[in-house]
């Protein structure tokens, strides 16, 4: 039971975060954030490591290498291309205006 | 390593991605904070690594170098104009992996290994994560094939289809309480999956083209819940607290996009817009009046005007007009006219889709503005160019009426400009399907054909006058 109020503690406090930082956001980087955000939901990998590191059974381990790889296409691909986006705003700097 | 170590680290992973998302808050700050957010990534990812559950590595591996790989490609392949759907694939094997991940320990914790009972936070995270997981992948895989053009971008509207969601939900509430109640078999996850995956299918193809962004926002959100329920399953602090940031923020984002279009959320999932018959008028009668135009023309008018804005739209992102349309400014700012962009919170497929394109083509971002800020300075305009936007710039949102469906939405008052050009291939209607009368206004002017090459015709004609 402390272990689930502890969690569901942690789970508001992240809500509020949340909230808070992403009303600061301006519309102008609104793709590349949702880009970005999605990639740090791909933290899953994490919880697929053991799975497929472990071995406990095949059913198990091919799950968990599926798993592992969509996930890590998740986490790769999503700060790639936020940085791709995020690079095409810093090329302006010398530009007129 | 000790758990309480390994937890530290996963704080310290957990305040990068907090730095990560704040840096998104300008853009001199956003590469640095992508950049720590990706940092944050790696530690969790290696001190996850050093846990001694893990016999052997060549699975793992195996996984990064087939994830990494498409994960790459896909990144640097896709054009900017297929940001949107190429997020959203991403999106789904995010959500996708969570899904599996979760049956997974389900499966193990079956099998006796790694914990000491399955308690009820276990099963009811499962459950969840199951279902959030599988929903989010569907329902991105759909939203991508939406986009990329490969199903109906069209509302698909199934006869009962809200008595079909409503059904597919029970059944999928009533798995997961038999697998809370009875957690000695899998079965109930896996076909709570299956409900679910079917269920995502449903929610998303009734959504039409203009609707994805939103759809896209939610989805986002959906896959940072389910990474979170996969943290409530482990135990895992560092999916919970990220998981949770990105549900939040998702779901803040939407929130925020339904308000730009001014419909509510239930609305935007529910209704199939753009498939029922409004008052909006019949186009023969709207368009009686249309008056066409030629660059040359537009050329003159430019090359009187003081100040022009240009009102980009999807048809700019699809002509792949940002360069030429760069260069027409270009010109025009050499001058001295002066040239800014209004940037409609919906224009495009994705939230700051316009201007991800603009500042591919090195438009300085402070020319980019959004709708609050421009709206009141189009009556000092000379010259508005619309390019490939329709139903942002339609007056017909100003109408109470509740059979327009965009009817309400606020819109860039490009009319009140003392004159607008139009470029756009045809009088076809945009996303919402209703003719616009902007288009048959007295200071408007049509100038039909592709962005890009009307915008090089342009640019020609005003180097020429």
């Amino acid at each position: 039971m402390e272990v689930f109020v502890a969690v569901l503690t942690i789970f508001v406090l992240s809500l509020f975060v949340g909230f808070e930082i992403i009303q600061k956001v301006p519309p102008l980087l609104h793709t590349p954030l949702m880009s970005g955000a999605n990639a740090i939901s791909g933290i899953t990998l994490v919880g697929t490591l053991v799975t497929s590191g472990a071995q406990l059974t095949t059913f198990t381990t091919i799950l968990g290498f599926i798993a592992v790889a969509m996930a890590t296409a998740n986490v790769v691909g999503g700060f790639l291309v936020t940085h791709r986006m995020l690079e095409m705003f810093r090329q302006d700097g010398g530009r007129r205006k | 390593m000790s758990e309480a170590l390994i937890n530290l680290f996963y704080l310290l992973a957990a305040v990068l991605f907090i730095f990560g998302l704040k840096g998104m808050t300008h853009p001199r700050t956003a590469v640095r904070g992508n950049l720590l957010g990706a940092l944050g990534m790696l530690i969790a990812i290696v001190v996850t690594l050093l846990d001694r559950r893990i016999v052997s590595f060549e699975v793992i591996v195996a996984g990064f170098v087939v994830g990494a790989l498409a994960g790459a490609v896909m990144a640097y392949k896709a054009p900017m104009t297929a940001m949107p759907q190429v997020v959203a694939i991403f999106n789904g094997f995010g959500g996708g992996a969570s899904a599996l991940a979760v049956g997974a320990a389900l499966e193990e914790a079956l099998k006796g290994g790694f914990v000491e009972e399955i308690s009820v936070q276990f099963t009811v995270a499962a459950a969840m994560s199951g279902l959030i997981g599988a929903v989010s992948f569907t329902g991105s895989g759909i939203a991508f094939g939406k986009l990329q053009g490969l199903i109906a971008e069209k509302p698909v509207l199934l006869p009962g289809r809200h008595a079909m969601n409503a059904l597919l939900l029970m059944v999928c509430l009533a798995l997961s309480g038999w697998l809370v109640a009875q957690p000695d078999s899998s079965l109930a996850f896996w076909a709570l999956c299956g409900f679910a995956a079917l269920l995502g299918i449903m929610l998303v193809i009734p959504i039409g083209g203009a609707d994805m962004p939103v759809v896209i926002a939610l989805l986002n959100s959906y896959s940072g819940l389910a990474a979170a329920g996969h943290g409530w399953v482990l135990n895992n602090s560092v999916l919970i607290i990220a998981g949770s940031l990105v549900g939040a923020a998702g779901f803040i984002l939407t929130a925020i996009m339904s308000k730009a279009m001014n419909r509510s959320l239930p609305n935007i999932i529910f209704a199939g817009v753009g498939a029922e018959v409004s008052t909006a008028g019949a186009a023969d009668e709207v368009y009686a009046n249309v008056k066409s135009t030629s660059p040359e023309e537009v050329a003159m008018m430019l090359d009187v005007a003081r100040r022009v804005i240009v009102v980009p739209g999807y048809g700019m992102a699809v002509a792949q007009a940002q360069y030429a349309i760069r260069d027409l400014c270009d010109l025009l700012a050499e001058r001295g006219v002066e040239v800014e962009f209004a940037i409609h919170p919906v224009a495009g497929r994705m939230p700051g889709h316009m201007n991800v394109l603009l500042a591919e083509a090195q438009i300085p971002y402070d020319a980019l503005k959004d709708l609050e800020e421009i709206n009141p300075t189009f009556a000092q305009a000379d010259v508005v160019l619309v390019v490939g936007a329709n139903d942002v710039v339609n007056p017909l949102a100003r109408e109470a009426d509740p059979s327009i469906p965009i009817a309400g939405m606020p819109i860039l008052d490009v009319d009140y400009a003392r004159s607008v050009v139009i470029v756009k291939r045809s009088l076809s209607p945009g996303f919402a399907g209703i003719p616009n009368p902007l288009f048959a206004a007295d200071n408007a002017l049509m100038l039909f054909g592709d962005a890009e090459e009307v915008a090089r015709d342009l640019l020609a004609a005003l180097k020429e006058v």
